[in-house]
């Protein structure tokens, strides 16, 4: 077993004692990524955990951090910004929330999804054995890349206990800007042109860019499209995830707003229920990963869904 | 071996597309390392089916089986062992959709990744488009490969490793099942069994589709080589760039003797006085270009950079370029045999590693070049030796063991883009405990539960018990 640093011993312990009992355990964060109707059972925990918060280890040099699952993003990036970084990793909540639920934010279009983030994580299994996946270096094949899983798996695989992320400095400017009267064709014309935007949302008819450098490359991208300065629209609750070209075809509903490139649509009515692809390969996951489901029972397993 | 399932095979894929003549099992025993094991029988598929056809058979006879690409692999992990089936993806090589619009593209595995970024350089009128990966083997390795070994480059420093650019996949199981997995959509219900598959050294199935993002072209590009008296002053500046809140394109590193035996063998120009050079590359829109260019072009003064060349043409550029890409080309004029390592450590133990490594080769009695990724702290000793002279090899492989060991004690890892295959499988307990293998090796029963998908690699036994496949003596690890 992977020697369990002090701050894990009491989340590894109580794992452990609920499994010896074949009690049921769910891990809460801050509470502000809650399940989605479609994603939950009736099923209520026996026990419940929290993982250890604080930051352990950030170095500016290495572009890495390391920390307990349950540190709060913002408490986080206020150590990174102090060094001019942050982390990919959108919305408030606890960074093993955060990751757990696997959501990008709105500058996935630029700055890649919230999946690539996760470098190093100590997962606490079904019986409290602490696992050490993946590498505390950017770059690393070394063996399977667990971590991807983990990403998105709302806890059903282990829980997050300790996690190492990469970072990324802080662009000399980021600035918001819309474009009034944007049809299809227009959004096309704009998107060509534009390099490397870190995000286009689009409602049918406003456009509105983020970019990210130097402030004489925004101006001057922004420039001919006649873009004025604004701040990004509120965004409905509901991630409705499609191809990029068939999310711009949905568009048309009040509150609707599309990630350009995408294709997720931001609406106020929830998403149709989906099966998963590879179920048997989900099944034989979940079964592999924690066969008593006493992990997050609260949880519908995506090989049911 | 005529036997019935050679026969099915013939008969299903076609006599052309199936050989089992000793040349062939020769050439397909063994990828670009030294190791060597014993293919049973080579197939050609031509489509997915043919690949469903071909894993059903495998299924039905308990065969295993090896997926190779161009067989540029560095650690034996399309290296075949008992017999097993080599499938060979090289006439899967077509481009068969490009959004230009959103910047996807599916490819077959066997399309070799310089060739996808020519098909699709010239579609987008106004940037240009290009697969970022970029490995120094891009113009014989396959995009398979690549999504095998989850392979990286000089250029995934800021554009990451290939998982950054591979949206979906189709995948055949061991049992013939196909699925897509990931998608063009940026949610797809489920785990992201894509980023699993991404890096798992074909032993979770055969990739058959790969759905890849492709990167638009930079407007503005710098390219600049610095010089050191050593790797040391090299490696400071580096890590003082990143510190700074700079991400470079690529930050490459070559030492002394690599210098020297490049400059030979191109002549790029290369300062061969210098203890190190550095290759930087700024790319993106002007004003930060220019903005960059300058600030690291000050840090590297201030680290003892003695000289500064820009590359003032795409000739220039090139030519830099090929001096690092090519240098294991040059490596034969010193001696005809190399062994090229890849290890990860943390940038600020660059300099200290470095100089182990220089001491672990000369303790005994080897030589060593160093040209590597500085900017990932990705190292690749490329040990130069003549296997004719006695008992070399294993002072090749003592280094190569407490290089490994070197890194993995300065909180580095085992592999940055060769991945694990046969070399490095033994030594993944110097990473990971029993508990952790066995996770892994759970994430591969679920892809794989009849343990038929180029078994025994990467999971040293016991984790990897449940395979097909043992490794015969003879084989040379």
């Amino acid at each position: 077993m992977t020697d369990v640093p002090d701050h894990l011993v009491s989340l590894s312990e109580r794992l452990r004692d609920a499994a010896a009992a074949r009690e049921t355990t769910a891990v809460i964060g801050l509470g502000t990524r809650p399940l989605l109707e479609n994603e939950s059972t009736t099923d209520v925990a026996r026990h419940f955990v929290s993982a250890p918060s604080g930051v352990l280890d950030f170095q500016p040099d290495e572009m890495i951090v390391r920390c307990g699952a349950g540190t709060p993003l913002d408490e986080l990036r206020a150590v990174l910004r102090s060094a001019g970084q942050d982390v990919n990793i959108g919305g408030s909540g606890t960074i093993g929330g955060a990751l757990a639920r696997g959501w990008s934010d709105v500058h996935r279009l630029g700055r890649g999804p919230i999946r690539d983030v996760l470098l190093e994580t100590l997962l606490v299994d079904h019986r409290g054995t602490t696992i050490r996946v993946g590498g505390p270096t950017v770059k690393n094949v070394t063996g399977f890349d667990l971590a991807r899983v983990l990403v998105g798996s709302l806890g059903t695989l282990g829980v997050l206990g300790e996690v190492t992320v990469r970072t990324r400095p802080l662009p000399l400017e980021s600035r918001w800007s819309v474009i009034d009267g944007v049809d299809r064709r227009r959004l096309d014309e704009v998107r060509r042109h534009l390099y490397r935007p870190t995000s286009l949302l689009w409602d049918g008819g406003r456009l509105w860019i983020h970019l990210d450098g130097h402030p004489q490359d925004i101006d001057e991208q922004l420039q001919r499209w006649g873009a004025r300065s604004d701040s990004p629209p509120a965004l409905a609750p509901h991630r409705w995830s499609l191809p990029p070209d068939d999310a711009l075809e949905v568009v048309g509903e009040e509150g609707d707003v599309v990630e350009v490139g995408v294709g997720l649509v931001h609406r106020r009515r929830p998403a149709p229920s989906r099966r998963v692809t590879a179920p048997e390969v989900h099944r034989r996951l979940e079964t592999e990963f924690d066969p008593h489901r006493l992990l997050n029972p609260q949880v519908k397993r995506f090989s049911e869904r | 071996m005529i036997d019935a399932f050679l026969t099915r095979l013939r008969r299903e894929l076609g006599p052309d597309n199936v050989k089992d003549g000793r040349v062939d099992i020769a050439l397909y025993s063994h990828d670009a390392s030294n190791m060597v094991g014993a293919a049973g029988v080579v197939c050609f598929p031509e489509s997915t089916s043919d690949v469903v056809s071909v894993l059903r058979a495998c299924h039905e006879h308990h065969r295993p089986f090896v997926v190779r690409g161009a067989g540029t692999g560095l650690a034996g992990g399309a290296t075949p062992l008992d017999d097993a089936c080599v499938i060979s993806t090289i006439r899967m090589n077509s481009v068969d959709t490009v959004d230009v619009v959103n910047r996807t593209a599916w490819v077959g595995p066997g399309m070799l990744n310089l060739d996808l970024s020519r098909t699709v350089s010239d579609l987008d009128p106004v940037f240009g488009l290009h697969f970022a990966p970029d490995p120094s083997s891009q113009q014989s390795c396959t995009i398979g490969g690549n999504v095998a070994n989850n392979s990286g480059g000089p250029h995934c420093l800021a554009e990451g490793v290939t998982s950054s650019h591979v949206l979906a996949l189709e995948i055949v199981l061991s049992d013939g099942s196909v699925h897509v997995v990931g998608g063009e959509e940026p949610e797809p219900p489920g785990l992201d069994l894509r980023g699993a598959v991404v890096g798992s050294e074909g032993m979770f199935g055969v990739v058959t589709r790969v759905c890849v993002r492709l990167t638009p072209d930079p407007p503005h590009v710098r390219t600049m080589l610095f010089d050191y008296v050593d790797v040391a002053k090299g490696a400071e500046t580096v890590s003082a760039v990143i510190a700074a809140g700079m991400v470079p394109d690529a930050l490459e590193m070559m030492d002394q003797l690599c210098i020297r035996a490049v400059e030979d063998y191109v002549h790029a120009g290369l300062p061969t006085d210098a203890g190190a050079v550095l290759l930087v590359e700024v790319s993106g829109l002007r004003h930060q270009v220019e903005h960059d260019t300058e600030r690291i072009v000050a840090i590297a003064r201030a680290n003892g950079c003695r000289s500064v060349r820009h590359a003032h043409s795409e000739e220039e550029r090139a030519l830099l370029w090929k001096g690092r890409k090519t240098a294991f080309g040059a490596v034969a004029r010193i001696k005809p045999n190399y062994y090229l390592h890849d290890t990860v450590v943390p940038r600020r133990h660059l300099p200290d590693v470095l100089q182990e490594i220089y001491r672990i080769v000369a303790d005994l009695d080897l030589l060593v070049l160093n040209v590597f990724h500085a900017g990932d702290g990705n190292l690749h000793p490329l040990i130069v030796f003549d296997k004719r002279e006695p008992g070399v090899l294993e002072r090749v492989h003592e280094a190569g063991r407490r290089i490994v060991e070197t890194s993995v004690a300065a909180g580095g890892v085992l592999s940055g883009e060769h991945g694990i295959g046969l070399e490095k499988r033994d030594y993944m307990p110097l990473m990971f405990d029993d508990d952790d293998l066995a996770a892994q090796a759970g994430l591969r029963r679920a892809f794989d539960p009849f343990g038929l998908a180029n078994p025994a690699k990467v999971l040293p036994s016991p984790s990897g018990c449940g395979d097909a496949a043992t490794i015969d003596d003879g084989v040379w690890i």
